[in-house]
């Protein structure tokens, strides 16, 4: 935890006249787990989709503020937000697979990206299932469709698909709300695999989910980001009187 | 439940019984009567012959690869504009007056009588465009005939196709281009060949729009570029029927080709609803 990945600043943010994200400062240390906590509509989603962008496909919504990754704003106009969202993959609340085979699903990014050698993407799709844990249960199925699997294999396979790009950071967004908990507890050991290779910033309704997987925790309420810090802290001797209500479930 | 509200019920039940008995009998009624007059002339020979002797004898191949052709140049036009042209509509266009004014004139498109189409292709692809009265006329007037239905089908296929797969694709970096030709096309693909097909059971079956673009009156031999004349099923009846010298002869031939084009139209409708329903036991299965 020696560096930032992502240095936020004054972060704002409106769905037209919803200031929905106010004035928002974190950092997000690099190789590392940062869980985003609150209850519903506090904001988390909306400033996870900051991190690569994809709020700009929400009509009205409007960003202000630095969100540095590396030290460049990807706000800035400059920003080519194919290479942007190459470097910062994203998980969904639903598993999301296309309606195509296993390999394709996961060969789909690199392709984008101008693989196109058999050999090649036969490795990297090997790869990117191995990471996420579903390469034993799927080599003999992989032409077979993707949407076939289970709820927990279809996210895993997400996850690869994410992975297979090689990005530098994973935004997951309630990846497990979705799951039974067996898939859930794969899931959560997968995401601590993964933080020895990628940033991985994780939104989670569900506190222990935050405090069994993350290092640094940030708390929203209301678009505002209350207290972050270590996970190990803020779950023992949270600083702020509404974290504390939070967390011991008096609210949320 | 008293007696009068029970005696209400079953005649409503009763009227309701009848109305969907008329229905289904008026259905079954011209069937059996094209059938009965047209059955004993079809035969391998009808199907395959050209016709002969001021049509009074020989068989209706003409007609029917006329048809086919026609069928093939409207969707060959018809099928990639109209479905690009959803693809703007669904994901290009931005919702202001201009998008709804667009899809309010494709809407009305549809609403449009078929002799209209036939005027609009008299004067515009015979004249202006000087291609006179041809099988790429007479195909050019279909395919704008079925545009409507398949800018609407393509349009629902499309939005249909959920949020979800969008988000995903974006979220590896692909371009707008990339994430609709790999992804939402070939989900929503599909739906839009169904209706596709349902579109083709209309074109094959209208007469209006090709009496003045390029349905031949009688021609000898199969059409062998798309600026010959063809004939057409639909405009071989209405020959048949208003024209013929020698009725007795040409009748059963008429029946005939009636019957050829009514298995013809509804086989498309029928692939057509069939296809539509097994998809959505498929797309059921995998939720």
């Amino acid at each position: 935890m020696e560096k930032d990945k992502f240095s936020v600043r004054d972060l704002d943010l409106y769905y037209g006249s919803n200031h929905a994200l106010k004035k928002i400062n974190l950092q997000i240390p690099e190789r590392a787990v940062t869980a985003l906590i609150g209850p519903s509509g506090c904001g988390k989603s909306s400033f996870l989709r900051c991190l690569n962008r994809m709020n700009d496909f929400i009509p009205g919504c409007s960003v202000s503020g630095k969100v540095e990754l590396d030290g460049s704003d990807i706000y800035d106009a400059n920003t080519d937000l194919i290479n942007l969202r190459r470097r910062v993959g994203m998980v969904f609340q639903r598993p999301n697979p296309f309606p195509m085979s296993i390999f394709d699903n996961v060969a789909y990014g690199p392709r984008l990206h101008g693989d196109r050698d058999r050999n090649t993407l036969r490795d990297i799709v090997e790869e990117s299932l191995r990471v996420s844990a579903l390469w034993g249960e799927v080599r003999d199925i992989l032409h077979t469709p993707a949407l076939a699997l289970s709820g927990g294999q279809q996210q895993r396979l997400c996850i690869a698909r994410a992975v297979a790009v090689q990005p530098e950071v994973l935004l997951m967004d309630e990846p497990t709300s979705a799951l039974d908990p067996m898939a859930t507890a794969r899931i959560e050991e997968l995401v601590r695999e993964l933080r020895t290779r990628y940033t991985v910033v994780i939104v989670t309704h569900n506190m222990q989910q935050a405090a069994r997987i993350s290092d640094t925790t940030d708390f929203f309420l209301s678009g505002e980001m209350v207290e972050s810090g270590p996970t190990q802290q803020m779950f023992t001797s949270p600083r702020d009187k509404r974290t504390e209500d939070y967390i011991t479930g008096r609210f949320g | 439940m008293s007696g009068a509200r029970k005696s209400k019920d079953r005649t409503a039940t009763i009227m309701l019984w009848l109305v969907m008995a008329l229905t289904c009998g008026m259905l079954a009624l011209i069937l059996a009567f094209l059938v009965s007059k047209g059955w004993s002339v079809l035969s391998w020979e009808f199907l395959t012959k050209k016709p002969r002797s001021m049509m009074t004898a020989g068989g209706i191949s003409t007609p029917i690869v006329g048809t086919l052709q026609l069928v093939l140049v409207s969707m060959g036009f018809a099928f990639p504009v109209g479905v690009f042209t959803a693809v703007y509509l669904v994901e290009y266009a931005r919702d202001d007056w201009f998008t709804r004014a667009l899809r309010l004139a494709v809407r009305s498109l549809a609403g449009v009588p078929s002799v209209v189409f036939g005027l609009f292709g008299l004067s515009f692809f015979v004249i202006f465009m000087g291609f006179d009265p041809s099988l790429l006329s007479a195909g050019l007037t279909l395919g704008c005939l079925a545009l409507p239905v398949i800018v609407g089908a393509s349009e629902s296929a499309l939005l249909a196709v959920p949020r979800d797969y969008r988000d995903a694709s974006y979220a590896l970096g692909a371009t707008q281009w990339q994430t609709i030709r790999k992804v939402v096309l070939p989900a929503a693909f599909p739906s839009i060949i169904t209706g596709a097909i349902l579109s083709v059971g209309r074109v094959a079956g209208e007469t209006a729009p090709i009496i003045f673009t390029g349905a031949a009156f009688f021609a000898p031999r199969f059409a062998k570029s798309i600026f010959d004349q063809v004939m057409a099923l639909p405009y071989h009846v209405l020959i048949l029927a208003t024209a013929g010298t020698n009725i007795e002869k040409t009748r059963p031939i008429q029946y005939g080709t009636v019957l050829v084009l009514l298995f013809f139209v509804l086989g498309m409708t029928m692939t057509g609803v069939l296809w539509r329903a097994r998809l959505r036991i498929r797309q059921r299965a995998q939720r």
